[in-house]
């Protein structure tokens, strides 16, 4: 069986693409490269990575310029296609902003940049990245953001619930979901969502810093193994 | 041609800097001000003699672009002659 492909787009400003690339290649071996954002070959990948970072600037929204990247015309028809595409932090931001998946980032509520450790749930076993966990099961990762307030009309929220989409909470370490919890103010304490098939997935917290032993924290290796998981499943 | 396009959060959508402009304010005394919404304004110079067609572009790529639909609303307008570059 041949390693798993990935590919992680890197945009200007872009800071977290060299952390994806060297997380996915140490937990699932994949065979990982960065492909620019000016670049419409992705290079046949199994998952494309859009990674952390603050793509141009972060100018006028998070995200809002990325999505107009050569790249992201490919990404659009790869996940079209039901390619597994995987948006950390300002990855998910360009999600949003490209219409992949639902709803908008606003200014964190406390308006502070915020980096710590938070626990999130698993809402969901739907998509690739969380098939082998358990729901209701609790990682303790990352983040790093100012604008992670994930959010969405009532209309929209309501039809994603009934629908499967929610697929990381913030929570306590006990896993329940309180106020004190969420970060960032996110509607429900939403902090990952993926989009009506489930093969494209946003989350604000960054799997690839906690995903080796030397990193002291290996939560963020599930979800890729996770992946690699769903990937052998669909090759045989 | 001078357009400028003005973008706001939408009415109900929680804008943290304008409350915490407003709670700056009240602090400063400023007891009129009751609510404080904070936007953009961006200013546009259109290769155009036509208003129409300057506003129809301002639109559109104010609704492409420079708004987010999913939280924000945007306003469209000439600006009067003469106003200073």
């Amino acid at each position: 069986m041949s390693a798993p492909r990935v590919t992680v787009v890197l945009f200007p400003g872009s800071n977290c693409d060299e952390d994806a690339r060297v997380a996915v290649r140490n937990t699932i071996g994949a065979d990982a490269r960065l492909v620019r954002h000016d670049e419409r070959d992705l290079e046949n990948p199994d998952l494309v990575i859009l990674p952390g970072g603050f793509s141009y600037g972060d100018y006028l929204r998070s995200g809002a310029m990325a999505r107009f990247s050569p790249a992201m015309d490919s990404v659009a028809e790869f996940a079209g296609r039901g390619g597994a595409v995987l948006g950390i932090c300002n990855g998910f931001q360009i999600l949003c902003e490209a219409g992949l998946l639902p709803g908008a980032m606003l200014r964190n509520s406390g308006l502070r940049f915020v980096c710590k450790d938070v626990f999130l749930r698993i809402e969901t076993k739907r998509t690739p990245f969380t098939l082998v966990l358990s729901k209701g099961e609790v990682l303790r990762i990352p983040i790093a953001h100012g604008d992670g307030n994930w959010t969405a009309d009532a209309e929209t929220f309501r039809g994603m619930v009934e629908r499967d989409q929610i697929v990381f909470r913030y929570v306590t370490a006990a896993g329940d979901e309180t106020d004190e919890a969420n970060p960032n103010g996110s509607l429900a304490n939403v902090a990952g969502i993926c989009n009506l098939a489930g093969n494209v997935v946003g989350l604000m917290p960054h799997p690839e810093r906690c995903s080796e032993e030397v990193l002291g924290n290996t939560d963020g290796a599930k979800l890729f193994r996770s992946f690699a998981t769903a990937l052998l499943a669909h090759r045989s | 041609m001078t357009v400028f396009v003005r973008v706001f959060l939408k009415e109900g959508v929680l804008d943290p800097q304008g409350k915490a402009i407003n709670d700056a304010l009240h602090r400063l005394g400023y007891g009129l001000v009751s609510d404080v919404r904070a936007g953009k304004i961006f200013r546009l110079e259109m290769e155009t003699a036509d208003p129409d067609a300057a506003l129809a572009s301002a639109r559109k790529l104010a609704d492409q672009l420079l708004a987010n639909p999913v939280i924000e609303d945007f306003s469209v307008e000439l600006a009067p002659a003469g106003v200073p570059r």
